[in-house]
């Protein structure tokens, strides 16, 4: 757990997580909670990322592959998968990852824009990168996730 | 909330209600379908909103509503006459009178001007006989105070006080009066000493129980001014002879006696006025017999409770939990593999009984009958057609249909925008239509029904029907579709419904307003339902609505396709079949046809539908469900097996995601797992866009 | 025991904030919601005081009045009209119909109170 630099004033807490080797981060503020994978039912006529729909409590939650979404290679589905079940605007999603690594907190100042080498895709759905001790994590633009285009090819 | 917040709520709900009446009975009257309580109804909804208006100081309200009263009260006793020109005043002011309750309740801004120029309106048309009406409301003859008031010419008060002398008249008592609390009243304004004239009383043989017998002289030491004292006797003023006058510095009994007043002094002890005198002993029955009646006429009074809608909400999801809940029992008790004949199986089935009954009382306290709806709709066809110069007659049928609340708040816009598309561009206009050997009223209709088990809406016009020509070019002008499409009638209507399509050539101000048919459309899907159009040239179009009874629940048949879980809507469901070989027809390279008892329905083959699978299955292998869908089409739906048929909780994909094609919603099973529920009328809807199957039958 | 009025009114707001006023003031208050219904809570509940609208449908103010009046049970009753301002003759035919006395509307509570105490016992 790391103390929040209450003197920087901007600080942000975020999630840290995997996908495949890459670590990324999503706006603490954003998620509702962090869940283990259980088998969701298909939709038909549904993108390849959007892995089905859970019960969540009532609810229909559409699951994303993120790593998928961003153009990476799909997850792999077993147990020990995480879904990070996020809002955006009005929406929950929950988003596929490989494990959830770290929450961290982060002065905004320190958050860099994303290097240019980056696919089109990515550029997308990432909106800046930041350093944290010798690792880079790329920050989730959550906007861009949520229906309808989440189901649209970007 | 504070009990006066809740009562202007109250107030609003209760002008809500008033402007229909209003309206219905002005629209009555237009068209000579009235009778004289329809008037009288008219007069007392407006009657009732100016006096609500007065307790919450709505002015311009209370203002409004009074000359719109005095001007209905002269149609109601025949000094006005129900003409064309006045009835379109009449129904002009109903609607502002309907914007001025909007704007105290804070959601308008009426303007000034309108509202002047409707008032005087209305005052001509209230003076046009001759006599002015608010002339004639004064001229009934009353005069405050009918006494003489002698030569008591200085009004200041007294030093004194006054000297009152009080006759009754029988009149007095048989309207309820008892000069005791009027004595008991003006002992509240000072010291006073009372005498009373019994000389009039007769002998017990000639004691007449309805006469008054009695006078008081009452000497008033009191700094009261006149006006408080005559106060007291406000009610009685015209039952009674009364005399006010300023208490000589050296009061007696002479000056009473001067009047012509013989008096025999008789004091009257003041505690006992507050005693109850003899006839209200008489009107209260003994303690006993009252109690007993109390209780039954409780049970008349109240026949209605007023429900928080919150409280009616949380119930319907709970039961929806409970559905859910009761799924996952069942299933718990399937897998515990109890015997057939276990308890536990019929205890289940009770349950499943109960929960269906609460599920049913929850939807009749939902449901509301669609005819505010409708009435609203009387005002559009109005506004519209005045700013069109059609002239129209909206006819509804169905009104009492009711429907779930969260359906009547969602109809609204979709409604109003296809009552008003009916008679911008439906309709012609009256020359048009006498041209074409109509006659010049045009006629919508707006109907709703039940029809198995869904709510049907239909908003029909005897219009021009749609111009299928200028449809389809202007598909190919917006890259709707290509220029040498080949489409079909319904093909060609059902492009209304493509975003960004407008036929109007140029977007007029009252069917405009940015909207097009598009998100009706989605509008009404949103609701679980679909929307159809159906048009004959020259004889009118009709815009058909289809929308589930209730949101919450349905009975839906399990099914099993390419090991996904599925739900079909019971309802729906025609029959279910293991089909035979010679039944199986192919239709082409990958289309099949079931021969069902003669007649060829399409054969599909849900897995691969739904992108299940990829490669076809069998149809002798699985089994066959034959559908309906809403048009009466009917299709054949191939699946695996079927699981189960129970009920099943609607549960909205749109809520975090999207709509799915021919997915209705979703359901969660006893499992916990998410189904989904197949949305039939996609289905049919897809074999039916294909050649006519007569072709090859 | 408190004294129990009786409110006759087709509109719910009168109704309600009748009732609140004279509930707050410690009466006991039954309603009924047109003239008809009226004289069927009358009968049943018997009230010490009886406060009636006069537009109402299937039997007006004056209609009620007159029939409560018919009943020699209910010959000494307290009946106050409730009528709007410049409305003499209204009051003329309430009170010829046999009406007691009148409530002018708009009212507030204290002025409604205080008619109400003129006239009960």
């Amino acid at each position: 757990m790391h103390i929040p630099d209450t003197s920087a004033g901007a600080s942000k807490e975020f999630i840290v997580f995997r996908l495949g080797a890459m670590e990324f981060a999503i706006d603490i503020m954003a998620v509702r909670e962090i869940r283990g994978w259980t088998p969701a039912t298909a939709l038909p006529h549904a993108p390849s990322f959007v892995r089905g729909v859970i019960n969540l409590r009532g609810a229909v939650l559409p699951i994303v592959d993120l790593a998928e979404r961003l153009g990476f290679d799909p997850i792999e589905l077993s147990a020990r998968r995480v879904v990070i079940v996020v809002q955006i605007g009005a929406r929950l999603v929950g988003l596929l990852v490989d494990a959830v690594s770290d929450i961290l907190s982060q002065p905004h100042e320190t958050i860099q824009p994303i290097p240019d080498v980056a696919s089109e895709v990515v550029k997308l759905y990432v909106q800046g990168v930041f350093a944290f001790e010798d690792r880079m994590i790329g920050l989730i633009r959550l906007e861009h996730l949520a229906p309808p285009s989440l189901g649209e090819a970007a | 909330m504070d009990p006066m917040e809740t009562i202007r709520q109250t107030f609003f709900q209760e002008c809500e209600e008033q402007l229909n009446e209003t309206e219905t009975g002005l629209l009555a009257l237009e068209i000579g379908e009235a009778d004289s309580e329809t008037v009288n109804a008219v007069f007392r909804a407006v009657h009732s909103i100016k006096g609500g208006a007065g307790a919450f100081k709505y002015e311009r309200l209370v203002r409004f509503a009074h000359v719109f009263e005095t001007a209905l009260d002269g149609l109601r006793n025949g000094r006005l006459e129900a003409s064309p020109s006045a009835m379109k005043t009449m129904l002009r002011s109903a609607d502002l009178l309907a914007d001025l309750v909007r704007e105290a309740r804070g959601d308008a801004a009426v303007d000034d001007a309108r509202l002047e120029a409707l008032r005087d309106e209305l005052g001509r048309l209230a003076e046009e006989p001759g006599e002015p009406a608010t002339q004639a409301a004064d001229s009934f003859g009353f005069q405050p105070l009918t006494l003489s008031l002698g030569d008591l010419a200085p009004e200041t008060p007294p030093s004194q006080g006054w000297r009152i002398v009080f006759r009754p008249a029988p009149d007095l008592y048989r309207r309820g009066n008892e000069p005791a609390r009027i004595l008991r009243e003006l002992a509240e304004l000072g010291d006073m000493r009372v005498t009373c004239d019994a000389s009039a009383l007769p002998l017990l043989d000639a004691f007449d129980p309805g006469g008054a017998y009695l006078a008081w002289s009452i000497d008033l030491t009191s700094a009261a001014p006149r006006e408080k004292v005559e106060d007291a006797f406000d009610f009685v003023i015209d039952d009674c002879e009364l005399r006010v006058a300023p208490l000589a510095p050296a009061p007696d009994a002479e000056a009473a006696n001067a009047d012509g007043l013989e008096f025999t002094p008789l004091s009257i002890d003041l505690p006992m006025i507050d005693a109850p005198t003899a006839p209200q002993a008489a009107a209260s029955p003994p303690p006993t017999e009252r109690k007993v009646e109390t209780v039954r006429a409780e049970a008349t009074v109240s026949q209605t409770i007023r429900v928080d809608l919150e409280r009616v909400d949380r119930l319907a999801n709970l039961v929806g939990e409970l559905v859910i809940n009761q799924a996952m029992l069942s299933q718990s008790i399937v897998e515990a593999a109890l015997p057939r004949a276990s308890k536990a199986f019929d205890d289940l089935t009770a349950l499943e009984q109960l929960t269906r009954e609460i599920q049913e009382g929850i939807m009749a306290i939902r449901a509301q009958p669609v005819k505010p709806l409708f009435q609203r709709m009387t005002r559009i066809v109005r506004e519209v057609a005045d700013a069109t110069g059609k002239m129209v007659r909206l006819k509804t049928e169905g009104e009492a249909t009711e429907v779930d609340r969260t359906v009547f708040e969602k109809l609204a816009d979709p409604l109003t925008h296809l009552i008003r598309n009916a008679v911008d561009h439906g309709l012609e206009t009256p020359d048009e239509r006498a041209a074409a050997g109509k006659p010049e009223h045009g006629e919508v209709r707006l109907t709703a029904a039940h029809r198995s088990g869904r709510i049907v809406i239909d908003v029909s016009d005897d219009g021009k029907g749609i111009d299928r020509a200028r449809v389809k070019a202007k598909a190919v002008e917006k890259d709707l579709i290509a220029a040498d499409a080949q489409l079909s009638n319904t093909e060609i209507d059902n492009l209304l419904f493509l975003p960004g399509f407008s036929t109007a050539a140029a977007v007029s101000d009252i069917s405009g307003r940015g909207v097009g048919m598009d998100v009706v459309k989605s509008s009404i899907q949103s609701l679980g339902g679909r929307i159809s159009v159906s048009s004959r040239p020259g004889l009118g179009s009709t815009f058909s609505l289809s929308l589930p009874l209730t949101l919450a629940v349905l009975d839906g048949m399990v099914v099993k396709v390419a090991e996904q879980t599925l739900v079909a809507p019971l309802t729906t469901i025609v029959e279910t079949l293991r089909p035979k070989a010679r039944d199986v027809h192919r239709l082409g390279v990958d289309q099949r046809v079931l021969a069902d008892r003669g007649v060829f329905v399409p054969l599909i083959d849900v897995g691969i539908e739904m992108g299940f699978r990829t490669t076809p299955a069998d149809p002798l292998s699985g089994v066959v469900i034959i559908v309906e869908g809403d048009g009466g089409a009917r299709c054949a739906l191939m699946v695996d097996s079927i699981l189960d048929q129970r009920q099943v909780v609607i549960k909205s994909l749109e809520t975090n995601y999207q709509q799915v094609q021919g997915v209705a919603a979703a359901t969660i099973l006893g499992d916990g797992r998410v189904a989904l529920i197949l949305d039939i009328d996609a289905f049919v809807a897809v074999t039916h866009s294909q050649p006519p199957l007569a072709a090859v039958s | 025991m408190s004294m129990t009025i009786l409110t006759v009114d087709d509109s719910r707001t009168m109704r309600d904030m009748l009732n609140l006023a004279l509930s707050e003031a410690g009466y006991r208050v039954v309603h009924a919601i047109d003239g008809e219904h009226g004289l069927e809570v009358l009968r049943a509940e018997k009230p010490d005081i009886v406060i009636t609208d006069i537009n109402m449908p299937r039997l007006d103010g004056y209609g009620f009045i007159e029939a409560v009046r018919d009943d020699p049970g209910f010959r000494n009753l307290p009946i106050l009209v409730l009528t709007t301002e410049n409305a003499p003759d209204k009051k003329e035919r309430a009170r010829k119909a046999g009406a007691t006395g009148w409530i002018v509307k708009p009212f507030n509570a204290e002025k409604l109170v205080s008619v109400v105490r003129r006239v009960a016992a």
